[in-house]
């Protein structure tokens, strides 16, 4: 059988308009075989949720550089409880002090990827974290 | 330049060198790449000559500073006369901390104020708006009132020096503000000099910044135009901007072909509501990037002399030479910054800085080495300051005007930006003109192909980024990033609160009322719009009215 395809929503949360990364990511993972969705600009975290829960992801990449992710990553995270999807990976990149990394990553965020990281590194991240959820192994 | 019997002899001897002194050469010693390209992607030749300039001629295309078409600079004497104006970007927080930080700029040497705005003023919100959650003071300054600007330049003798602020979409109402505020401290309109941004077409081409749908946004523009034309002479209606276009991927020859596109566009909507060319076209200005290929950019800002030139004179009957002249500011590229080993940046910026010397720029931001962790420091930017000034000071490039003129490769690649920047002209005639191409997204689709193309070349090694994927070095951070002030939103929102409660309200619903009335109508609303920021109408407040009446822009998905 062949395997699933990953289908994941890259998203801009908040005012911010530096979309660059974000689509850049995006091509990215559709040239490397998944199935892509970007939500355009200006996203509450409501609106993401929302289109995490149509289009039925099995990830979020959430792109910001504005300054504000420690208000809009946590409750992105919150309301995908809420919604009881819990299980979908949930990674972010854009400008994010190390300093605040922490904090992310226990609320919930399995990655966070700033400037310099190489397109492949992301690929990889979400193929590895995808196929040991699928697995049923548990997230390190 | 030469005559044909010369170009042949070069030609020939070009030919014989080839086939003795460099065959040699590369047999023992081949070249490290098969290609060389600039950072744009474009190839570049081993050696240039006078072949390659040979349709060249010296008055016509290369000619003299000040004097059309310009290509050598605006100014007869350029920085032997003044040099440029060492103008920082600044704004974080509350405005009582830009104001300090401005302070500290002018004390140590900056000759011109330049305002950063955080997201919710960008995007026409107060501080206290739903939409504004998370985003105070993380890019700039929040401005939402009258009273936020009063403070922010509090102490600063606003008709003595020349600010720009970076403001987009509500430019119309912030522009206001500062002509109130300044108002207030004394001054009279005529007195003022600086430039608001005020470049909605590139905001829709790459940074995303509107607010409004492109119509109602280009007759808020022409507004400011057509008011500053006549009431504040020495302002900078917009500064047209190629700087965001290459920020968000575009090439060198992108961001110079779309920017003046755009140039093109204002002018067209400036003379069809009736307005002399030669009335503001010397007020308009530009604004471009300083990315890392050295010969590249200073060729692109040649050729963006040498074209609007052209444009203006030629195309719409321009006939005040200040009407020709393509003034611009420069930003070094805050893309080519590296989070790594963030002291390296205070190089790429040196190099970045005297190719826009070297090109001509008359007023030049040098970003600081902590800019892709955070906000500057006081220390990374007065070392970001402290660059300009050994360039002007030391390096001596200031000595002769517009020294690499006549270099065969620079004059080459000059003539190469020119095609291409008509090559694209053409496409976007095609397409219908500036507004048709954005709303089938041309632009962004060219940018985001050339952004992915950049960022391949780095992921396969192709291109070197020094600290990112060769030198790398995993070491701890060791400069210092901003702290601002925790408490800055809450006092913030209070005196927003204070302003609201102490202004008379009623007055304030009167000119807003006012305001929308000839918002529906094809008044220029910059009066209705000084008069309701005199009485402390807040800039969440006039924006509403007009997303009420012109309603908001959603763009194309394209990636």
């Amino acid at each position: 059988m062949p395997e699933e395809k990953i289908r994941i929503l890259i998203a801009k949360p908040g005012l911010d308009g530096h979309d660059r990364g974000a689509k850049v990511i995006a091509r990215a993972l559709r040239d490397a075989g998944m199935e892509v969705i970007y939500t355009g600009l200006r996203q509450t975290p409501e609106m993401i949720v929302e289109a995490a829960l149509q289009e039925d992801v099995d990830a979020i990449g959430l792109s910001i550089l504005s300054g504000a992710h420690m208000t809009l990553f946590p409750r992105v995270i919150q309301l995908l409880k809420e919604k009881g999807l819990d299980d979908v990976l949930v990674f972010g990149g854009g400008i994010i002090p190390d300093q605040d990394v922490p904090e992310l990553k226990r609320l919930g965020v399995r990655g966070i990827f700033g400037p310099g990281t190489s397109t492949d590194t992301i690929v990889e991240f979400v193929r590895e974290e995808i196929r040991r959820h699928r697995a049923g192994e548990p997230r390190q | 330049m030469f005559d044909r019997k010369e170009l042949e002899r070069i030609e020939a001897d070009r030919r014989r060198w080839e086939d003795t002194t460099l065959k040699e050469s590369l047999k023992r010693l081949p070249e490290c790449r098969e290609k060389f390209i600039t950072v744009s992607g474009e190839p570049v030749q081993r050696l240039y000559t006078p072949a390659d300039i040979a349709g060249v001629d010296f008055n016509r295309d290369i000619g003299w500073p000040g004097e059309f078409p310009f290509t050598r600079g605006v100014h007869p004497t350029m920085y032997r006369s003044r040099p440029w104006t060492m103008r920082m970007f600044a704004g974080f927080g509350t405005a009582e901390e830009t104001n300090a930080r401005f302070k500290y700029l002018l004390k140590h040497g900056e000759t011109g104020l330049s305002v950063a705005f955080d997201m919710p003023t960008l995007y026409g919100y107060d501080t206290d708006a739903p939409e504004a959650a998370g985003e105070f003071g993380k890019c700039g300054v929040a401005v939402s009132s009258l009273a936020d600007m009063e403070i922010l330049f509090d102490g600063i003798p606003m008709g003595e020096i020349t600010t720009s602020m970076t403001i987009n979409a509500p430019a119309a109402v912030i522009w206001a503000m500062y002509l109130v505020a300044a108002e207030k401290q004394g001054w009279k309109m005529e007195q003022l000099g600086g430039t608001i941004q005020n470049d909605i077409l590139k905001e829709y081409i790459a940074q995303k910044e509107f607010l409004f749908p492109p119509k109602p946004s280009m007759r808020l523009i022409v507004d400011t135009i057509e008011f500053g034309s006549k009431h504040v002479p020495k302002w900078n209606t917009i500064s047209i901007s190629g700087y965001h276009i290459r920020e968000a991927g575009a090439t060198a020859a992108q961001e110079l072909a779309f920017t003046l596109a755009d140039g093109m566009t204002y002018v067209e909507w400036a003379m069809q509501r009736g307005l002399d060319v030669d009335e503001f076209a010397p007020r308009l200005s530009f604004f471009f990037n300083a990315h890392m290929d050295f010969f590249e950019e200073i060729a692109k800002y040649r050729a963006a002399r040498r074209i609007w030139a052209k444009v203006m004179r030629d195309k719409f009957g321009a006939k005040n030479p200040r009407s020709w002249w393509l003034r611009f500011h420069t930003q070094t590229a805050g893309c080519s910054l590296t989070a790594q080993q963030p002291e390296n940046n205070i190089v790429r910026t040196a190099l970045e800085a005297l190719s826009a010397v070297l090109g001509g720029t008359q007023s030049l931001h040098t970003n600081s080495m902590d800019e892709a962790l955070a906000l500057p420091s006081e220390k990374a930017v007065t070392i970001a300051l402290r660059t300009q000034q050994i360039i002007a000071h030391e390096s001596g490039v200031v000595n002769t005007v517009d020294p690499l003129a006549g270099s065969f490769f620079v004059e080459a690649l000059t003539n190469r930006m020119e095609e291409e920047a008509n090559r694209y002209f053409r496409e976007i005639e095609a397409l219908g003109g500036v507004l048709p191409a954005i709303e089938k997204g041309y632009f962004q689709r060219q940018i985001a192909e050339s952004a992915y193309r950049y960022q391949r070349e780095i992921d396969t090694k192709s291109r070197v980024v020094v600290g990112v994927n060769e030198y790398v070095a995993e070491e701890p951070l060791e400069i210092p990033l901003l702290e601002m002030d925790r408490e800055g939103e809450r006092r913030q929102i209070a005196r927003l609160q204070r302003v609201r409660a102490e202004r008379n309200n009623e007055a304030v619903s009167q000119k807003l009322a006012a305001l929308e009335e000839a918002a529906r109508g094809t008044q220029n609303l910059m009066p209705f719009i000084i008069e309701a920021v005199r009485e402390y109408a807040t800039l969440g407040e006039i924006c509403d009215v007009f997303r009420k009446v012109f309603g908001e822009y959603r763009e194309p998905v394209y990636f």
